[in-house]
This record gives structure tokens, sequence and C-alpha cells, in this order.
């Protein structure tokens, strides 16, 4: 498991990130494999998702590498780097959804904007999508304001595979959501990773989502990873956060092992 | 080596392309190369053309020349086959990888076709439809409008009895805000503004060499009109708006609600403020500008003509009579009472989203305008019958 380096996906070297005189990463490190799911912990203002936005390129760092597809991405030429957002797709806490745009404008806007394609397969393509995402036929037609928070956010998900990425950047996916509509999520992540041959990197604060999803979790703390592995591994880890993040009222941790 | 080398030329450049085959009476459909979204353009139409013809027909789809297949790729393809095979025995696809095979059996289940956009009705109705609505809207927000200046109104007459109850810190920091700081930009407006008639006039009225009457035409005009007028709408735009889009996002942010379960009234809490604040301003800023666009005009008048500041005065205290300055600061508190009370109320109407802030804020500006403009009017007739 160690091993690979050569199949690492994403490769954030040395990291640091700050804004004005706060640093929120310091000498960061992280890896993600190809075709794993990664989910990103740590406590409100670690800087998760900052990290993720340092990966996507929202937010230059101040010092060290983002590694993607074996680029760096920071130090790409304007080619290089939309060669690579083509490669990649986002799904933003709110959804993002473009407001003016139906769900599937919405979707079709990506492949508009990068593939000559004819308009009806266009259509076809975003209909496919928005299906895959779970979505009912009928939310295609609708505007954003008109959906619920998890439509929205399958929505914002069937906007990030317009365009077949390899990487899916989610942050919180399942914020908001309730328990049913969180594990219906879950299970569409996992469904998609599968078939798609995704690779997910994922924020999150939910602790269910990590059990039923994750390969391999990050712990953000200390204004770096202070820890990366399977969940298991993890949850053995000789740290206060980490102890109190799993093994605290609400780290069902026991209580899924119990059950199962 | 020969295979990674050929493999690596495929990876790069290798356009999707099919072939059409016959074999015991069965169509066959060949798939070469990368059937990916991007190299799908040309090959789309010639897919359904073929999907056409040989509707209902079977078909078996050779999948093992393809080298990389993504869910558009796979849609297209699983699209064509199931338009064609009848009987699935014989109809197939052979030759995929097991993950094409997956990802054809993935899209399998999503192929039904999607609206893109609301269905538009026909026009006429359409064009009908949205003049009822726009009518009828009207009406209920006029009255609204109404219901909402009475609100204010008797909150202010309650608060008038208990004025313990009156929030002075935010109502002098309004004053500031949409008062003393809009002071300038309205001087500045108001003296370009003065500059601007005394030209017109004095290049029209020299015509009948009646250059010094530019003065009467400055003096009244700018005392009567323009002073309180461009204060009116340039608050309309500069403090209608804040005050919508402050109320408005507090609103989203669910904090109006707050109030109301804390037993706060919003109205005396955040309207009325906003309300006198601009009330007690708007006659000390029509009073600035019209002194600034009497400067205005009288530095026109001494530069490009011959009237001197000295001449200026006294023609101007010989001929404009006092009532002309009231008539113009009269109207300052009513167009200020309107500005506000729309900034407010559609401020308060703002629900859940941006876009929402947003209309409701052209709103408030459109409206405060309107109203200003409807009242100037009404004032106009109002002191002709009198003759003020």
């Amino acid at each position: 498991m160690a091993g690979g380096t050569e199949s690492c996906i994403i490769d954030v070297e040395g990291l640091t990130t700050r804004f004005g005189d706060f640093v929120v990463h310091e000498n960061l490190d992280l890896k993600v494999r190809e075709g794993e799911i990664l989910g990103v912990v740590g406590g409100s203002g670690t800087g998760k998702s900052v990290l993720m936005r340092a990966i996507i390129g929202l937010k230059p760092p101040s010092r060290g590498t983002v590694k993607v597809f074996g680029v760096d991405y920071y130090g790409a030429d304007d080619a290089a780097r939309e060669a690579i957002e083509q490669r990649w797709g986002v799904l933003f806490q709110g959804g993002a959804l473009f407001s003016s745009m139906t769900v599937a404008q919405n979707v079709m806007a990506p492949i508009r904007e990068h593939l000559r394609l004819p308009d009806e397969l266009i259509k076809d393509i975003a209909a496919l999508k928005i299906s895959m995402s779970g979505l009912p036929e009928e939310a295609g037609a609708k505007y954003p304001s008109e959906l619920s928070g998890g439509m929205r956010k399958r929505a914002g998900l069937a906007r990030a595979l317009a365009l077949d990425p390899e990487i899916v950047f989610l942050d919180e996916p399942t914020a908001g959501l309730d328990p049913i509509g969180a594990a219906k999520f879950d299970e569409l992540i996992v469904n998609l990773k599968e078939s798609l041959g995704l690779t997910v990197f994922m924020v999150t604060h939910d602790l269910d989502t990590l059990h039923a999803t994750c390969d391999r979790v990050a712990v953000l703390a200390e204004k770096r990873v202070i820890a990366c592995g399977p969940l298991d591994e993890i949850r053995r880890t000789d740290h206060p956060w980490i102890q109190e993040y799993f093994s605290g009222p609400r780290g069902r941790a026991a209580l899924a092992a119990e059950a199962g | 080596m020969v295979r990674t080398l050929k493999k690596e030329l495929i990876m790069t450049d290798s356009a999707a392309t099919f072939d059409i085959g016959m074999q015991d009476g069965v169509l066959n459909l060949i798939a070469r190369g990368d059937w990916r979204a991007r190299e799908l353009g040309g090959l789309d139409e010639r897919l359904r053309d073929f999907a056409d013809d040989s509707l209902g027909r079977e078909l078996v789809i050779d999948m093992s020349g393809v080298d990389r297949l993504d869910t558009a790729g796979a849609m297209v393809l699983q699209r064509t086959f199931l338009s064609c095979q009848t009987r699935t025995e014989i109809s197939r696809f052979i030759g995929a990888k097991d993950a094409h095979t997956a990802l054809l059996e993935q899209v399998r289940d999503h192929l039904a076709p999607c609206h893109v956009a609301p269905l538009q009705g026909n026009a006429v109705i359409v064009v009908l439809d949205r003049l009822g609505r726009g009518v009828v809207d009207a009406y209920y927000s006029a009255i609204e409008v109404l219901s909402f200046i009475g609100v204010t109104l008797s909150t202010a007459a309650r608060v008038a009895m208990r004025p313990a109850r009156m929030r002075w810190t935010p109502t002098f920091h309004h004053m500031e805000e949409a008062g003393l700081n809009a002071i300038p930009i309205i001087g500045l407006m108001t003296f370009l503004i003065g500059a601007v008639v005394a030209f017109m006039g004095a290049k029209i009225l020299r015509l009948f060499n009646a250059d010094i009457f530019t003065v009467e035409l400055v003096g009244i005009s700018v005392l009567r009109e323009f002073g309180v007028l461009l204060s009116a709408i340039l608050i309309a735009g500069r403090s209608g708006s804040a005050f919508t889009a402050q109320i408005g996002s507090m609103k989203i942010r669910e904090e109006i609600d707050a109030m109301r379960v804390l037993g706060l009234d919003p109205v005396e809490v955040l309207v009325l403020p906003r309300v006198i604040a601009l009330v007690v301003m708007m006659p000390v800023i029509a009073f600035i500008a019209a002194i600034l666009g009497l400067i205005g005009g009288g530095l026109v008048a001494a530069t490009a003509m011959d009237i001197s500041p000295a001449l200026f005065l006294s023609r101007f205290q010989e001929t404009i009579i006092i009532n002309h300055f009231w008539a113009g600061l009269i109207k300052a508190p009513f167009f200020a009472f309107v500005i506000g009370v729309i900034g407010c109320y559609q401020g308060m109407e703002v629900e859940g989203s941006a876009e929402s802030l947003g209309q409701r804020t052209t709103l408030s500006v459109v409206q405060g305008l309107f109203a200003v403009i409807l009242l100037d009017a009404f004032f106009a007739m109002f002191y002709l019958e009198i003759d003020f």
C-alpha cells in the first residue's frame, strides 16, 4: 500500500497557504492515489476547503507545489492548465449552479465551451449526466432556485461530471442533507466512482460518509496533514483531536462496528 | 514493444470511426478508435441516420477496435443499439473490454432525454399573460406600498408618544451615511446643472437681447425644481437602493425573523431610523444643492456673459421672491419620505435568494424615482392652483 508514487494523481508537496499574516497550511504534504476516494477531515478553520481550493487553482499557495496528473499546476502555462481543468470536475458546497440557467443548461455549459459537438448530442449528454446523478427527468428544465438542497447538489455533481473528468472534487457533499438523502448521495458517489473509474477528493464532516465511501482519510490539523490512511488505521492513531473526533459521542465508529 | 508503441499512437490521436457490415443477414457495426465526447462531433449525425434507416433490425456492435470509451461514447453506441435491436439473443455487443461493458451497462438505464428549458407557450398568450400579471402586480404592489406607509406612520406616531423608544444612534448613523456623505456629489451635480442651464439660457436669451433674464432662469429653475429634484434622484439611487440591500440581506439571513421572535418590531428598529434620517437630511441636502446650483449659474454668468456677481445678486434679490425657495424646499421631506419608505418596503419584500435581492434593489430605485417624479408633478399642479 505504501508504494506507488507513480500512480499518484494529485501530489501536494510543501504547501504553504496564507491569508495575509494568517498561515492556514505550513509545509503540507498530501498524495491522492488514482482511483481512490480520499476523505479530508479536520476541525472548523483548519483549512480543508482552502486545501481543495489550492489544488483546483483558486487559491495560489505562497510556497510549495501542486502536481495534478504529474504536472505542476501553478508552474504550467495556460494551455497545460486548461488541459488539466478539463480533466477534473468540482462540486462546490452549495452546488454553485449558475442561477440564470436551468439545470440542463448548467450541465451543457462546460460541454458547449470545451467541445465542438452538435447541439442534439450535447443535450443527450446533459440528459445522461442528469439521470446518472439521480435526478428525475423533469429536473432538467428547472432553475436552481426551484430545487431542494439535495437536488441542487446532484445537479452540481451532474455539471462536475459533464466532461467525464478523471478527478472529482467534492466540498462537503452531504452537508445540509437529511440522513436519507446523505446516504443516497454516498451511494451515488461510490457507484459513479466504480462505474466511471473516478478519483474522488472529498472534504467532509460527515462520519457516516467517511465510513460509507472513503478508501483513505486525511486528517488536517496543526496546519498540515497529521495522518493519512485507511479509516481503521487513522482511528488507532494516538492524537488527541483524532481520538476526540472518532471516539466522541458522534464518532459512531464503535456503534457501527457493534452493529456490523 | 511494438504493441505499446502502437497503443501510445492510438492514445494520442485516434479519431472515432465506424464501419457498417452485413453478416448472415445481421447488421454489423464495427467501432474503432477513441469513442470519447470530443471525437463524436462528426459521428453523431451519421449514427442517427444509420439508426433511423435500420430501425428494428438486428445489430451486432463490435467493440474490439475501441481504445477508449467515455460515457458520451457509450451513450451514442447504446442509443444506436437500442433503436435497432429486436431480439437480444442475436443483437449484442461483442469484443468489449470489461470496463467498457460496465460503462455500456451503466448508461443503459439513463438514456431518457430531458427538457432543457421550461416549455414556452404561444407567444401571444405569453405576452398577454405577462401583461395581465404586470397590471395585477402593479395594483397589489401599490396597495402594499400604501399599507407599508400606513404601518410606518402609525409606528412613528407610537414612538412619538414614547420618545424613549426612538433609536437615536442608528438614526444619526443613517443621517451621516445617507445625508452628509451624499452632499459632495449632489453639490457637484447641481453646480454643473446650474452652469449648464445658465449657458443654454444665455445663448437663447441673447437672441432677444435679454441676457439679464438668465438670472431669473437660473434662480427659478434651480430653486423650484433642480436643487430638490436632483437631490431626490441621487438619494433614490444612492440610499434607496442601499436601504433595500441592507434590509434585504438581513431578511435573507433571517435576521428580521429573529427580531420578530425576540419581540423587536422591525419597522421600529430598521425602517423608522432610516426614514426619519432621510426626512431630516433631505431639506439640508436640497438647500445646499440649490445654493451650489445658483453659484454654478452665477459663475457662468460672470465668465461667459457680462453679468458681474454683484449685478447677478442684486438682480436676484429684486426678481426672485422667497416663494420660489420655499416651493422647492417644502417638497424635500415628502420626496425623502417616499424614497425611504419604498427602499425599506422593497427590502422587507426580499425572499431567500440573491436574485430576489437584486430585483428588489432595482425595483426600489425605479419605484422611488417614479414616485418622486409623480409627486413633483402633483406639487407643480398644486402650486399652480394656489398661485404659489
